[in-house]
């Protein structure tokens, strides 16, 4: 990891509108605030954790990063350039550049197609005058990066495992060299055995190729283990951003110390001891967020001050540590 | 002893090295289901049934006496002995109540129920498929846009609709291709729609736009390859439809044109001199019904092999 930003995100808000069952094509539709108002920096070469319950917007966040959904505000500034503001075109020529992984492993491959052209697909689009046998020899090279026998170019997917399916995801994403993957749950789908081989050639080959990772999951140690800073979203906010050593023995925000606290801990007697703060209630609606801090509904400490207005994202003085609530600062 | 086994074993380890080197070859899911189909009996013996069909009418006019539209006068003066099937007259399915030959007019009638099956069901999975993937891909108003003329389309009186063209138009057999093909495609894009849709939602779409792919190509590489079988199966099961269609109006008398005939035209006939001249019905009523039993058990057979829970 160095110091190198490549992508600086502002205040990114991605709505949804939503047309209410059995109304009038006239009526205004609702909208569903599944990002509203992210900032964030990723580094060359670094892992971005991104955690959160389902629901809380960080697939979608993960998606508007690389232009897969429209912003509705806010800039996401690729190498300088803000890729909201680009046409559909040179937008597609950047998609070279930023790849994704899936969840699901099978579902991300057409049944229809060999792996052979699964993982040619992407050298197919951009490089549509690439030597067959050129193109052949990268993609048995990719394979055998990732860990599958080159030989097995012209099998299905269907012929896979699920933890071979995902590989070839990977090697689909990472055969145009791109300076930055989103991993969306990438392992969330996958046995726990096969999910640590997985994690472990992620990172493998992130240091081979200088990746950066945008790594989504609810899997909380995974995230841990693969991340170097992690941040916490709930309900489309941006909750607590630090280092991940830091966020995980040092959680100050009530949402992430209860998100913490539900983490099993390998030691029994640490974790008989222990107390799990479970969280009241249910995951608000993004349709009609909470005034204020949009946490306050569920917060163990809430105080008169949070419904009023919403606690700015701030760091913390000591360490690279971000937060935002209002029993932290002024 | 010890020598020839390890030399065995040697063999052993590199017939596997090479093994590990050779690409090994894939089954793609239409090869599973190719095999599938071909274990069906009924439904490859229902594939060979109907290939003799197409084959008696493409080339049984070679083995035909008569023409179809010559009238054997001397059958006609008593037809119901002289009218006979028999190998010695050369009326191999005896004459109808003009004279007739009926083997012949029953190769002119297969000829024009299965042109008129096929055709027109070709007709309206073209555009139906078109269609239905077109809407289904845009989405949005452009599909609610498209699905409302479906709907009002579907509204209309069909058969109304038919009968009106031949009365107005006369039986050509154009009109009739026509007629069928523009209203059954309907059913042919409400099916295509509906799957375009479940698959634009699958990860390996999103897959696609994430690498880059165009539009244009996520159709036809991603899209139109995974909604092939169930438009196969649809179709398989949509020909008879069409000849049972044909049939009707042709026994309703308002089909093809005389001297060419039906099977539907064919039976209409036979029905009415079934009480002394059995043959006259039995004959093309086989036919129909045989065909209509092959495909159905063909459209089965396809829709086992290309099931969608397959994965
Ligand atoms: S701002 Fe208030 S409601 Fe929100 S987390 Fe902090 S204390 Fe709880």
């Amino acid at each position: 990891m160095t110091n190198n930003r490549i992508m600086q995100v502002q205040d990114l808000k991605v709505h949804f509108d939503i047309q209410p069952e059995n109304s009038w094509p006239w009526t205004k539709p609702l909208s569903l605030k599944a990002v509203d108002g992210v900032s964030l920096d990723i580094f060359e070469g670094e892992t971005l954790g991104i955690v959160g319950e389902s629901g809380c917007g960080k697939s979608t966040l993960a998606r508007a990063l690389i232009g897969m959904l429209p912003a509705r505000e806010g800039k996401v500034a690729w190498l300088g350039q803000d890729l909201t503001q680009l046409d559909k075109r040179s937008m597609r020529a950047k998609r070279q550049e930023l790849q994704m992984i899936f969840q699901d492993p099978l579902a991300s491959l057409n049944p229809r197609m060999n792996i052979g052209d699964i993982i040619a697909e992407p050298l197919q689009t951009f490089f549509p005058n690439m030597p067959k046998a050129e193109r052949k020899q990268k993609v048995q090279d990719m394979m055998a990066k990732v860990g599958l026998l080159p030989n097995l170019i012209n099998r299905y997917p269907h012929e896979f495992s699920g933890g071979q399916c995902q590989r070839i995801g990977i090697a689909r994403a990472l055969i145009l060299e791109p300076k930055l993957v989103i991993c969306d749950e990438p392992v969330s789908a996958l046995d726990v055995s096969i999910q640590a081989q997985v994690i472990n050639l992620l990172m493998a080959l992130q240091k081979e190729m200088g990746l950066s990772l945008v790594f989504i999951a609810h899997d909380l140690s995974v995230v841990r283990h693969i991340s170097d800073r992690v941040m916490v979203m709930y309900l489309g906010n941006a909750m607590e951003v630090a280092e991940a050593n830091e966020l995980y023995t040092n959680p100050q925000h009530p949402y992430t110390k209860a998100l913490m606290s539900a983490v099993p801990i390998p030691d029994p007697m640490i974790e008989r001891n222990k107390t799990i703060e479970l969280l009241q209630g249910d995951l608000p609606s993004p349709i009609n967020p909470p005034s204020g801090c949009v946490f306050r509904t569920r917060c163990p400490q809430a105080l008169a001050k949070c419904a009023d207005y919403a606690p700015a994202l701030q760091t913390l003085p000591d360490a690279e540590h971000q937060i935002a609530c209002h029993l932290i600062g002024p | 002893m010890l020598f020839k086994s390890r030399q065995a074993v040697s063999q052993l380890a590199a017939a596997l090295a090479d093994n590990d080197n050779a690409v090994l070859e894939g089954r793609s899911l239409w090869q599973d289901a190719r095999r599938r189909f071909f274990h069906n009996k009924a439904a490859v013996v229902s594939l060979f049934i109907i290939g003799l069909i197409i084959l008696f009418a493409l080339g049984g006019s070679q083995f035909a006496q008569y023409s179809y539209e010559e009238i054997d006068w001397l059958a006609l003066s008593d037809p119901v002995s002289l009218g006979r099937p028999s190998i010695e007259t050369g009326h191999y399915f005896g004459t109808d109540k003009l004279g007739r030959d009926l083997y012949a007019r029953t190769v002119q009638g297969s000829q024009i129920s299965l042109l008129v099956g096929i055709l027109s069901s070709l007709v309206a999975i073209l555009i139906g498929t078109l269609y239905g993937a077109a809407s289904g891909f845009i989405g949005g108003r452009v599909d609610s846009f498209m699905m409302r003329i479906v709907e009002i389309l579907s509204a209309m009186p069909f058969m109304f609709f038919v009968i009106m063209l031949m009365v107005m138009f006369g039986r050509q057999i154009i009109l009739i291709f026509v007629a069928i093909g523009a209203v059954s495609w309907l059913d042919m894009a409400r099916i295509v729609r509906g799957q375009t849709l479940s698959l634009k939602n699958k990860e390996f779409i999103e897959a696609a736009n994430a690498c880059g792919v165009s539009q244009w190509r996520i159709l036809v590489r991603h899209i139109v390859p995974n909604v092939l079988g169930i438009v196969l199966v649809y179709a398989s099961l949509m020909i008879p439809g069409m000849i049972v269609f044909e049939s009707f109006i042709s026994f309703l008398g308002l089909g093809v044109q005389e001297p060419q005939t039906s099977w539907g035209a064919l039976i209409n006939e036979g029905v009415a001199t079934m009480e002394i001249a059995l043959w006259q019905l039995l004959f093309p009523l086989t036919f129909l019904v045989v065909t209509l039993f092959c495909f159905n058990f063909v459209g089965d057979g396809l829709r086992d092999a290309l099931d969608p829970k397959e994965r």
